[in-house]
């Protein structure tokens, strides 16, 4: 059984201020669960297409009652492959993302596919896919739920992330590398995960998310 | 942002200037021409491919974008 999610939504941003962005999103202050970043593959096609895939790894948090079941699983983070192909003549960014360990507990796949806004001048739209599946018996149905409320909630970080980036373009006419790629300062990343945790949503304990 | 290999991160920093520039002045652009970072990002892979073999980290073989192909269109 796989849950499906989909939305779509708009930033006021143009499409290559946003695909320039893509590439320097971490670190933010909402990406604190995101531990490592790397390029493992790059080609330039010969139809000028950029093809790419990123290994990250990530934090597992998983709720108490999980930890209970599956105390292995604490013990390692979570390494996701994201393949994108940036295609600058057709205006779009397709990226697919999904976990290489952890899969029996969770597989998350997404996709988010970046294009020029049809109607809004100078905006991007994002339409983001998730599938989410379990393979545990007797637990798919609460860990889907689970998997589907933290990816939801990791979409509207990764989306204020993205925000947070392209602020610094504000007003600029042309993208350009945004900043010297220093490590933010740890205390700035905690003050900010904590101003997201006291807006969150009381019924869902930001450690979970 | 740290590489997954602790040693890697300043090459993947060198990297990353390098191919963020050519990104917004040149790719974007419509310029052809391949990435002018090939020094840097070879130097750079050297570093993190050695340390996801050294992790065990089963990025090897995968195919790109895998599991898109048995997904419907967006």
């Amino acid at each position: 059984m796989v849950k499906y999610f989909s939305n779509d939504t708009d930033i006021k941003n143009g499409w290559e201020h946003v695909v320039s962005a893509f590439w320097q999103r971490y670190p933010n202050p909402f990406s604190t669960h995101v531990l490592t970043e790397d390029v493992v593959y790059r080609e330039v096609t010969a139809d000028h297409r950029l093809l790419s895939r990123r290994l990250l790894t990530k934090t597992n948090r998983l709720p108490r009652w999980a930890e209970k079941v599956f105390p292995g699983n604490m013990a390692r983070c979570v390494y996701i492959v994201e393949d994108s192909i940036v295609d600058p003549v057709a205006k779009s960014l397709t990226t697919f993302a999904w976990n290489l360990n952890h899969t029996t507990l969770m597989s998350v796949e997404e996709r988010c596919v970046f294009t020029e806004s049809a109607d809004q001048p100078a905006s991007t739209s994002i339409r983001r896919e998730a599938w989410i599946s379990s393979g545990v018996y007797g637990f798919s149905r609460p860990i889907q739920e689970f998997g589907l409320a933290r990816f939801k909630s990791n979409q509207t970080k990764a989306l204020k992330g993205l925000e947070h980036v392209l602020s610094d373009l504000h007003g600029e006419a042309a993208p350009r590398p945004l900043r010297d790629p220093v490590k933010e300062p740890l205390g700035k990343a905690k003050e900010a995960a904590k101003t997201l945790a006291s807006v969150a949503p009381s019924t869902k304990p930001q450690q979970y998310i | 942002m740290n590489s997954v290999g602790e040693a890697c991160t300043e090459l993947k920093r060198e990297y990353d200037q390098c191919f963020n520039r050519w990104f917004a002045e040149s790719f974007l652009k419509g310029e052809r021409g391949g990435e002018p970072c090939g020094d840097s990002f070879k130097r750079y892979q050297q570093c993190v491919q050695r340390a996801i073999r050294e992790k065990d980290i089963p990025v090897d073989g995968l195919d790109f974008m895998g599991p898109n192909k048995d997904k419907p269109e967006s």
